[in-house]
C-alpha cells in the first residue's frame, strides 16, 4: 500500500468537507473492494476517509411499500434481516450470495454500488427493483445511477447515504459464479411489479443492464418459458477466461429463467 | 507528509494502545506489533481466509481491515480461543477429527467455524461446505475439516 | 496392543489448533529488514540497463543488489537436482537446462523472474524503492505454450536448444511395438492435454537469514521439505562455502506438495544480502507473486495408442509426450515426466511391449517442477484415459477391460516390460471391494434419476499404480539428561504428521512412553542428513531407518543390562521396554539403562569407552526394493447441461498401501490428494497468453482453488497387501489420492457426455468447457 492520511468523520457534512479538502481522497466504507485494491497498489489515495464511525447510516426501515437501507448497513444485516427475507426474500437471497461470510460482515450496499464493479451483485437488485439512491445531495433512479464500468452517476465528493426499495409482487435472483472470484459472471434480477416486470443482468457486460424484450414477454406471461425463444446478443458482453461472450449470452437467458422461477416461487 | 493515527482495542480481552500508520492492516497489527503469529496471511486478495479472526464476535478477515477500522473493537485471535492447557471445544474438535495437516489455515479455519457454530447448533454437512467458502485448504480435501466443524458447532452447544 | 496401526492423533495439531505453530514468516530475528524481489513485466527480454540510484535513495533503503554484482562476486548459479547423467538426449548429446543466476543479468526468460533484491526497513519501503528502479528492457518475442515453442520458427528461449527441445527421451522398443500394432484387432488412440497447475501451499515460499560476521557462519529458516537439499545446494553451488558454515533450519511448513523440494534464488539472496548489509533479511513471498515465481505443475501433451487383441487385451502401448519445462530446467523437472514415471507407463496391466517417447519442451514461463505424483499422475492420466475409452469402443465394461489385463497377484513379484518389479497387490480385490463400495450396479437407477431432473450422470473408474522408495535417509535416536528420546530423521514433514507416527514405532518398538519422544527434523545441522520428504517415502525412509536405529538400541542396551543386572548378555532379553536377566526375575526399563549408559557411572570403564554415546544408534534403511501403491478409484458426477457446471457427487477409494501405520492420517492424505486430482480435473487451470506468454491466472481471484463446496465426502477403505521389500510392509500414501483422481473424474465426465455425442474432454472440465463440448456436439 502507498502512504495515505486516515480520517473518520462523525458526521455526513464533515465527511463531505473532508473529500472537498482533499480532492485526492477516497471514501472507505466496509474497505472489501477498496483495501485489496490498495494492497495491489492499483490506486493510490492521499486520504481515506472512514465512514465507519457515520451511526445513521447503518439500517434497515420496511413500512408499507418500501425497504430502506443504510449505506453503512452490511450484507450480513441485509441476508439476516427479518423483514427483508419476509417481505424481499431474493434481496435477502442476493446479499447472502456476495462474497463468503467475511466479506458479508463488512462489505456494505453502499460501498458496493459506488464502486459498480460490473460483476458485483447489488447492482442487478437496483435496477432490477427500481430502486432510488438517496445522496447527501439528491435522489438518483437506479436506472441513472450505473453509467459505467466502475461509474455512477455521483458526481466527485457526493456520498450515498441510503438506497430505497419498492417491494414488488414478486422477485427473484439468480447468480452464476465465477468458480475463483464468486463473483457475477452473470447474475439476473427478475422483479413483477404492478407496473410491470423488470429484468436487469449484472455480470454479463461492461454495467448492469436491462432486457426490455424479456421484460414485456414476463409481463404479458409471467413464466420460464416466455422468455425461451429471446437470444440475447453477445457483441457487448463480457469474456474472459472463464466465460466467453457467448456463454455469458447463453446464460443471460437461463439465469433469468432461474429467477422467474425463484420468483415463482417466493 | 503522512502520520501516524493512534488506536485503542481490545485484543483477547488485553486493553491495546497503539501509534499506528494508517495503511497497517489489522493483521500486520496482530502479528508484529502484538506478536500473535497465529493469525496467518495466506493470500492478498482476501480469499484464504488464513487471517481470520473475530470483530467484535463476528469473523472478519484481517488481511482487509486496517487496524485503525478496529479502533474501539475487540478482536479475538486464535490465541485468545484457548490455550494448549484448556483448549476450545472447537479446537478439540479439530485434533480429534484430524480436520488440519500441514496448520496453517487451520487458525482462519476454526476462527471462521466459531463464528459458524454460534447459531448452528446442530449443522449439516452442506451447511458447513457453504459457510467455509471464504476459507481455503491445499491440504485437507475438507472432508475432514466439515466433520471437526459439525463436532465442534455439538461441543460449543453441549458447553 | 502397540500404538502402531492405531488412529492415534496427532501430537503435533495442539500448537497449530492454538496459533502456536512457528512457521519462517512467525521467525522473530531481532532488527531484520526486508526482502523485495523486482520482477520482470516481460516473458522475454534483453535488458539493457538497470539504474538503482534513485532507488537507493528512497526513505527506508538499506540496500539493493542487482546480478552483475553477483557476478562479480563469483556467487553460483541455480541449476537442477536431475543429474545430467541419469538424463540426456536419445542420441547421447547433454540436455539443455539454461542457466540460471540467482538475479538474471541480460535477459529476462519468463514473466516473474527477479532482476533486483529490493532490502529495506519494511515491506512498503522495499516496494516503494523498487518501483524507482529503472530497468530498461528490449521486449523480445516469447513463447508460452508447447505448441507455440515447437512449431518451426518460432523464437527461441535459449539458442543451444534447436526447436526448444531441451531434451527427448525414450524408453521401450519402437520396432517391436510396430510389429505388435500391425497385428491388433482394435486400436483406441487418444490425445491429452494434462493441464498446468499451480501448486498453492497455503504458506507461500520465505526465507529469513542472518550472517554472522564474527563466526562467518551463515544460519537460514527456509520454508521447504528438507533441509539438507537447500543446504547442499547453497553451500556448494552457490555461496560455495564448507557445509557447516551454513545451517538450514525448516520450521513448521504451511504445505508443500513438490514446490518446497527446490532451493530458489530467494534463499541464498537473504543470507547475501545480510552478508552485505550488516542485519538479519527476511523475504516473504505473496500469493500474486508466489502465482509468477513458485515453480508450476503438469503442462504436457499426449498422444497415445493401444493395442488390443480381439478379446481386448493389451498387445502393446506407445506414448508420445511433449512436456513444459519452462525458461529453465531445475530441481527435478528435467526428470518429471521421463525418468520419474518410467516404471508406472504401463499401468497395472499386462503390457507386452511399449514405446514411450518423451520431449521436454522450454518456454518463457515459470520453470515447471513437482507438484504431488510428479510424473505418475500424468502416467495414470494417460493409461487410464485410454483404457477407458478402449472400453467404450470394444463394448466391454470398465471394470471388465481392467480385470482382463490385470496383473494377477498370483504372478507377483511380477518384472514389467519396463523393468518395474512389483512385490505385491491384488488389483481385482480392490476394484471388485471399490465396485461394492461406489455401488457400481445401483448407478443406473441414479442416472435415471438424475435424469428425471434434467440432469446428466456419469461414473467414472481408475486404477492406479505408483513407484516409490528410494533416496536413503538417516535415523537417530539418542537419550537425553532430561529422559528423553530424540529422534533425529533426515525427512521434514509439513503435514504429514510424522511427529506422531515415527513417536508411535519409536514407542512400540523400544517400549518407551510415547510422550518422551521428540521428533528431530528440518536441521542441517542437527538432524542427520537426509532428501528431504516428497514422493511417498518418508515412513519409508525415516520408518524403516527408526527399527534399525532402534534395533541398534537394544543391542546396546543387552551389553549395558548385562553389566547392571550382573549376567552375561546372552541371559538378557528385551521385551516390553525391559531388559531382563533370564536367570532371575530382575529387570530394567530401557531408559534407565539409557541413563545408565549416558552417564556410566555403574559402567565398568571398558564398556563406557566402547559405548562412548551411551545407547545413542543410528540407522539408515538403504535397502533395494521399490514399493507399488495402488488403488481403485470410482467418481460419480452430475453436469448441469443448461451452465454446464459438473458436480462431483460421490467419491470412493479402495487403496493398498501395505501396512497402515495410522489410518487417521492415511485417510487425511487420500483425502487431500484426492481433492487435488478433482481440482485439477474440474477446475484449476494455470493460462499463459498466446503470442505474448503474459500470466492470466495470476492470483485467487483468477486461479480456481477448490473449496469445501466444490468437494463432496469421499468413501475410502484399504485393503493392507503388505509390502515384501521393507520391513514395516509398508507402500507409501502422500501421492496417492491424486494419482487416480484426475482420470476418474474425465473418465465420469466423458460417461455423463457420450450419449450426446461426445468423445473429446480435456481437463479442465470447467462448467465453459463442457457447456461449449456439448453445444459443439450438439451442432452449436
Amino acid at each position: 500500500m502507498y502512504a495515505f492520511d486516515y480520517h473518520k468523520p462523525h458526521s455526513l457534512a464533515e465527511a463531505a468537507a473532508l473529500l472537498e479538502a482533499h480532492p485526492e481522497a477516497r471514501l472507505l466504507a466496509g474497505g472489501m473492494t477498496l483495501i485489496p485494491t490498495l494492497k495491489q497498489r492499483l490506486a493510490s489515495p492521499t486520504d481515506l476517509v472512514d465512514l465507519g464511525g457515520l451511526a445513521d447510516l447503518v439500517g434497515i426501515v420496511v413500512d408499507a411499500g418500501e425497504i430502506t437501507i443504510g449505506a453503512m448497513t452490511t450484507h450480513a444485516a441485509v441476508a439476516h434481516s427479518k423483514e427483508i427475507k419476509a417481505r424481499l426474500p431474493a434481496l435477502a437471497a442476493l446479499a447472502e450470495g456476495i462474497g463468503d461470510p467475511q466479506v458479508r460482515h463488512r462489505g456494505t450496499i453502499g460501498g458496493s454500488i459506488s464502486n459498480a464493479d460490473p460483476a458485483a451483485d447489488y447492482p442487478a437488485a437496483l435496477v432490477g427493483l427500481g430502486a432510488t439512491v438517496i445522496t447527501d445531495r439528491r435522489e438518483i433512479a437506479a436506472d441513472d445511477f450505473f453509467t459505467g464500468m466502475f461509474e455512477t452517476a455521483l458526481a466527485p465528493g457526493e456520498i450515498v447515504r441510503q438506497v430505497r426499495f419498492p417491494i414488488p409482487l414478486a422477485a427473484g435472483y439468480a447468480k452464476f459464479p465465477n468458480p475463483a472470484s464468486r463473483y457475477a459472471v452473470v447474475g439476473a434480477f427478475v422483479a413483477r411489479t404492478a407496473a410491470g416486470v423488470r429484468v436487469a443482468v449484472t455480470g454479463a457486460g461492461p454495467s448492469v443492464f436491462r432486457l426490455p424484450e424479456m421484460e414485456a414477454a414476463l409481463a404479458s406471461s409471467f413464466a420460464p418459458q416466455a422468455i425461451a425463444g429471446i437470444d440475447v446478443p453477445e457483441d457487448d458482453l463480457n469474456r474472459d477466461p472463464h466465460a466467453t461472450a457467448a456463454y455469458r449470452a447463453h446464460l443471460v437467458g437461463v439465469m433469468t429463467a432461474r429467477a422467474v422461477t425463484t420468483a415463482l416461487e417466493s | 507528509m503522512v502520520g501516524t493515527v493512534s488506536v485503542a482495542f481490545s485484543v483477547n480481552g488485553r486493553d491495546v494502545k497503539a501509534k499506528v500508520e494508517p495503511r497497517t492492516l489489522l493483521v500486520t497489527f496482530l502479528r508484529e506489533n502484538l506478536g500473535l503469529t497465529g493469525t496467518h496471511v495466506g493470500c492478498d486478495t482476501s480469499q484464504c481466509g488464513a487471517c481470520c479472526v473475530l470483530l467484535d464476535g463476528r469473523s472478519v478477515k484481517s488481511c482487509t481491515i486496517l487496524a485503525v477500522q478496529a479502533d474501539g473493537a475487540s478482536v479475538t485471535t486464535i490465541e485468545g480461543l484457548g490455550t494448549p492447557e484448556k483448549l476450545h471445544p472447537m479446537q478439540i474438535a479439530f485434533n480429534e477429527n484430524h480436520g488440519l495437516q500441514c496448520g496453517f489455515c487451520t487458525p482462519g479455519m476454526i476462527m471462521s467455524a466459531v463464528d459458524f457454530a454460534q447459531g448452528n447448533a446442530e449443522p449439516t454437512p452442506d451447511q458447513v461446505r457453504e459457510w467455509l467458502e471464504g476459507n481455503i485448504c491445499r491440504c485437507t480435501g475438507y472432508h475432514n475439516i466439515v466433520a471437526s466443524v459439525e463436532a465442534g458447532a455439538r461441543a460449543m452447544a453441549k458447553a | 496392543m502397540g500404538l502402531m496401526s492405531q488412529p492415534i492423533r496427532r501430537t503435533e495439531d495442539k500448537r497449530f489448533i492454538t496459533g502456536r505453530g512457528r512457521y519462517v514468516d512467525d521467525v522473530k530475528m531481532e532488527g531484520a529488514a526486508i526482502g523485495y524481489a523486482l520482477r520482470s513485466p516481460y516473458a522475454h527480454a534483453r535488458i539493457l540497463s538497470i539504474d538503482t540510484e534513485a532507488a537507493k535513495t528512497m526513505p527506508g533503503v538499506i540496500g539493493i543488489i542487482v546480478g552483475s554484482e553477483l557476478e562479480a562476486a563469483g556467487i553460483g548459479h541455480l541449476g537442477a537436482a536431475f543429474p545430467a547423467s541419469m538424463l540426456k538426449n536419445r542420441d547421447g548429446t547433454p540436455r539443455v537446462d539454461g542457466d540460471r543466476a540467482l538475479l538474471t543479468v541480460d535477459y529476462v526468460r519468463y514473466v516473474g523472474e527477479p532482476v533486483a533484491f529490493v532490502v529495506a526497513e519494511s515491506q512498503n519501503a522495499a516496494k516503494d524503492a523498487a518501483e524507482q528502479i529503472l530497468v530498461d528492457y528490449e521486449e523480445l518475442p516469447a513463447v508460452g505454450l508447447i505448441d507455440e515453442a515447437v512449431a518451426p520458427g518460432a523464437p527461441l528461449v535459449w539458442p543451444q536448444a534447436k526447436g526448444n527441445i531441451a531434451v527427448d527421451w525414450e524408453q521401450g522398443d519402437e520396432a517391436a511395438t510396430e510389429t505388435a500394432f500391425a497385428k491388433a484387432a482394435h486400436i483406441t488412440r487418444i490425445d491429452l492435454v494434462n493441464n498446468r497447475v499451480v501448486v498453492n501451499s497455503m504458506e507461500a515460499r520465505g526465507a529469513a537469514g542472518r550472517f554472522d560476521k564474527e563466526t562467518g557462519h551463515y544460519e537460514l529458516f527456509v520454508t521447504s521439505q528438507g533441509a539438507h537439499p537447500i543446504a547442499d545446494t547453497i553451500a556448494k553451488r552457490i555461496l560455495k562455502i564448507p557445509q557447516e558454515r551454513l545451517r538450514v533450519i525448516t520450521p513448521d511448513v504451511g504445505g508443500g506438495f513438490g514446490l518446497k523440494m527446490s532451493t530458489f534464488a530467494e534463499y541464498p539472496l537473504v543470507l547475501i544480502a545480510s552478508e552485505r548489509f550488516g542485519m538479519p533479511v527476511k523475504w516473504m513471498s505473496e500469493r500474486t507473486e508466489a502465482f509468477q515465481s513458485d515453480s508450476h505443475g503438469r503442462d504436457l501433451k499426449s498422444h497415445a495408442e493401444m493395442a488390443f487383441d480381439a478379446e481386448g487385451r493389451i498387445l502393446a502401448y506407445r506414448v508420445c509426450t511433449d512436456f513444459n519445462l519452462g525458461a529453465y530446467g531445475l530441481g527435478f523437472g528435467p526428470g518429471i515426466q521421463n525418468i520419474i514415471p518410467m516404471f508406472v507407463v504401463g499401468g497395472v496391466y499386462k503390457v507386452p511391449v511399449l514405446h514411450n517417447y518423451v520431449r521436454a519442451v522450454l518456454t518463457n514461463t515459470v520453470p515447471v517442477e513437482a507438484y504431488r505424483g510428479a510424473g505418475r499422475p500424468e502416467a495414470a492420466y494417460i493409461i487410464e484415459r485410454i483404457m477407458d475409452l478402449a472400453a467404450r469402443e470394444m463394448g466391454l465394461g470398465q471394470d471388465e477391460i481392467r480385470l482382463r489385463n490385470f496383473i494377477q497377484s498370483h504372478e507377483m513379484p511380477y518384472r514389467s516390460y519396463v523393468g518395474a518389479l512389483i512385490d505385491s497387490g491384488d488389483f481385482q480385490r480392490n476394484l471388485h471391494d471399490c465396485l461394492k463400495q461406489a455401488d457400481w450396479a445401483g448407478f443406473p437407477a441414479r442416472r435415471a434419476e438424475s435424469e428425471k431432473r434434467g440432469k446428466l450422470r456419469g461414473r467414472g473408474m481408475a486404477y492406479y499404480i505408483e513407484k516409490t522408495a528410494g533416496g536413503a535417509s538417516a535415523v537417530d535416536i539418542s537419550f537425553t539428561e532430561a529422559g528423553r528420546v530424540e529422534v533425529g530423521v533426515g525427512t521434514s514433514a509439513h503435514g504429514q504428521g510424522h511427529e506422531t507416527t515415527f513417536a508411535a514405532i519409536v514407542a512400540d518398538k523400544l517400549g518407551v512412553p510415547f510422550e518422551s519422544i521428540d521428533l528431530i527434523q528440518g536441521d542441517s545441522i542437527r538432524a542427520p542428513h537426509g532428501g528431504g520428504t516428497g514422493g511417498s517415502r518418508s515412513l519409508w525412509n525415516s520408518g524403516n531407518g527408526i527399527l534399525k536405529a532402534a534395533d541398534a538400541v537394544i543391542d546396546k542396551g543387552r551389553e549395558v543390562a548385562a553389566a547392571l543386572l550382573d549376567t552375561s548378555i546372552d541371559q538378557v532379553t528385551f521385551d516390553d521396554g525391559a531388559f531382563r536377566a533370564q536367570s532371575s526375575n530382575r529387570f530394567l526399563p530401557l531408559l534407565e539403562v539409557a541413563e545408565a549408559a549416558r552417564s556410566g557411572t555403574k559402567l565398568p570403564a571398558e564398556l563406557n569407552e566402547r559405548l562412548e554415546k551411551g545407547l545413542n544408534s543410528s540407522g539408515t534403511h538403504d535397502e533395494k526394493g521399490d514399493t507399488f501403491p495402488n488403488g481403485c478409484h470410482i467418481c460419480e458426477i452430475e453436469i448441469d447441461p443448461e451452465t454446464g457446471k459438473v458436480a462431483v457427487i460421490s467419491y470412493d477409494v479402495v487403496d493398498d498401501f501395505g501396512f497402515v501405520l495410522n489410518p487417521l492420517i492415511v485417510a487425511g492424505q487420500v483425502h487431500g490428494g484426492v481433492a487435488q486430482g478433482i481440482g485439477q480435473a474440474l477446475m484449476e487451470n494455470c493460462l499463459y497468453e498466446p503470442g505474448t506468454a503474459q500470466l492470466l491466472s495470476g492470483s485467487f481471484m483468477d486461479y480456481t482453488m477448490p473449496r469445501a463446496d466444490d468437494l463432496p465426502s469421499f468413501g475410502f477403505t484399504y485393503n493392507e497387501i503388505l509390502c515384501t521389500t521393507n520391513p514395516l510392509g509398508i507402500k507409501g500414501c502422500g501421492e496417492a489420492g491424486t494419482v487416480g483422481a484426475a482420470p476418474a473424474v474425465m473418465n465420469a465426465v466423458l460417461d455423463a457426455l457420450w450419449d450426446k455425442g461426445v468423445r473429446e474432454v480435456d481437463m479442465p472440465m470447467t462448467a465453459l468447457r463442457v457447456w461449449e463440448t456439448l453445444q459443439r456436439a450438439m451442432g452449436g
